[in-house]
């Protein structure tokens, strides 16, 4: 982290302005497993879209197309939610 | 140049109905509570009859109340809300995070005594509830003042330099519900005057995305806290410069503080709210019978114009500070505000606290207090209250 904001620096309220932002890589918060898929086991229910708390599940349109890692934290929700087992966590 | 004005005989409530139906705020979010529900019963009645065409958001509650209009204001729609006494401290947490969230909400404040005991009269306890919100304050004297404050509220809420909520507020019953002749402008006049919305960050404007109200840690709290003290000394300029228009535009002058017949005073009373009209008629008959007293209406309690109320209170040997509203175990608001703006200076500043819960205070109760002033022990008195001697 850099130097503190004095309060003349800070925006009113603290508001954050999206593309001023620094985009920390939160996906650095795994601790050694990642999710895999199968894709020819994939049906492309979406449950693991829907239930991912990080938005890392990456479509293509409706169509599943596989993990953003840099937003991932592992936290293995998606794993447990495919009906068909096609999502499975391997080490790093 | 003037604006055209027609006269009508108007209560408070009615009066900001009135206000509320020229500004035409895009939401307003609100929970019916005594005496400010004939504010809202009355703009509501205009939205049905077309005449005004606002967003009313019935919800479960003053929190629910509030945090909607949070949501609305910071959305990019201009939003106001009404409430009183019990509704206000249902509303104070989140009337907290409207200031710190910089949203500029008008809300009109049908002042009303705290539970308990329960009671629906009037007294200043809610709005001194969210003294240290952040939001700013203004006291109406009568029903003229409610909609004129009211009119110039959304102008001094969505100033750039400001953007706070702004509680306009009118002593429950005394100035809510009743009849006097109250001096409108014509819509026109309203609605170009308050103009249009506008918020530096929308959360509805996609193209420049931005997150709000986030936590912020002991490395930030601090700083962003003091943001808001420093929007609150910019609206103190504001609020002149607001005023300042308006009078041109209605002919009615306001400041953060009136003078009224301080020249060549010794004697002064301070106090906010329709008290004051009474209080002027006292210290008109006392000036007849060659008395040297005046008197200091406090007008914006948030932010407190210190500055203007040392300068207005420089010449003057005795100040009483009516409070109503009581801080049991410590000083009353407006006196603790009045003694530090005159500390240093010397006066005789003496605390009398009256008309809690709706009681009435008399003419000759005000006299009273002037005689009194000099004499008062430093303790504060309470006027009109039954005790043994």
């Amino acid at each position: 982290m850099g130097k503190l904001s004095t309060w003349q620096e800070l925006p009113a309220a603290g508001v954050v302005v999206a593309d001023e932002a620094e985009q920390p890589r939160t996906g650095g918060w795994r601790t050694g497993l990642k999710p895999d898929v199968e894709l020819a086991q994939c049906v492309n229910c979406l449950l693991c879209w829907l239930y991912c708390p990080d938005s890392a599940v990456v479509l293509d349109g409706t169509t599943f197309t596989g993990f953003d890692y840099d937003h991932c934290k592992g936290c293995e929700i998606c794993a447990r939610v495919c009906p068909t087992k096609a999502i499975e966590m391997v080490p790093e | 140049m003037t604006a055209r004005m027609s006269v009508e005989l108007l209560t408070g409530g009615e009066a900001v109905a009135h206000a509320m139906r020229q500004i035409d705020p895009d939401v307003v979010p609100v929970y019916p509570i005594t005496p400010q529900t004939p504010i809202i019963q009355g703009f509501a009645k205009f939205v049905a009859d077309g005449k005004a065409s606002g967003e009313i958001v019935n919800v479960e509650s003053e929190h629910s109340a509030m945090s909607a209009a949070v949501g609305a204001a910071l959305a990019g729609a201009r939003t106001m809300t009404a409430t009183s006494s019990q509704g206000m401290a249902l509303m104070a947490e989140i009337v907290y995070i409207a200031a710190a969230m910089r949203a500029p909400i008008v809300m009109a404040v049908g002042n009303r005594a705290l539970s308990g005991p329960i009671n629906i009269h009037a007294d200043h306890s809610d709005s001194m509830l969210v003294r240290d919100s952040g939001a700013i304050q203004l006291f109406a004297e009568n029903a003229q003042e409610a909609y004129d404050f009211t009119v110039m509220a959304p102008r001094i809420a969505e100033h750039p330099d400001v953007l706070l909520p702004v509680l306009v507020g009118q002593d429950g019953f005394t100035i809510t519900h009743s009849a006097e002749p109250v001096a409108m402008l014509d819509d026109e006049a309203v609605k170009s005057f308050v103009g249009e919305y506008a918020i530096p960050f929308p959360l509805l404007d996609l193209g420049r995305v931005t997150s709000q109200g986030p936590f912020a840690m002991p490395d930030s709290y601090f700083e962003l806290r003091h943001d808001l003290v420093r929007a609150q000394e910019s609206a103190l300029w504001v609020i002149e410069q607001i005023t300042d228009e308006f009078a041109e535009l209605s002919g009615r002058s306001y400041g953060v503080v009136e003078s009224y017949r301080l020249e060549g005073a010794r004697r002064a009373l301070v106090v906010m709210g329709s008290s004051a009209g009474t209080a002027k008629d006292v210290v008109d008959e006392l000036r007849g019978e060659g008395e040297p007293v005046g008197l200091l209406q406090v007008r914006a309690f948030r932010p407190f114009p210190d500055a203007a109320v040392r300068a207005a209170l420089r010449y003057v040997t005795e100040i009483a500070v009516l409070d109503r509203a009581d801080s049991p175990g410590g000083r009353p608001p407006l006196f603790a505000e009045v003694a530090a703006a005159v500390y240093g200076c010397a006066p005789i500043v003496r605390s009398f606290v009256y008309g809690l819960g709706g009681r009435d205070i008399h003419p000759g109760d005000i006299r009273a207090v002037f005689e009194c002033v000099e004499s008062a022990p430093r303790g504060t008195q309470y006027v009109g209250l039954r005790e043994e001697a």
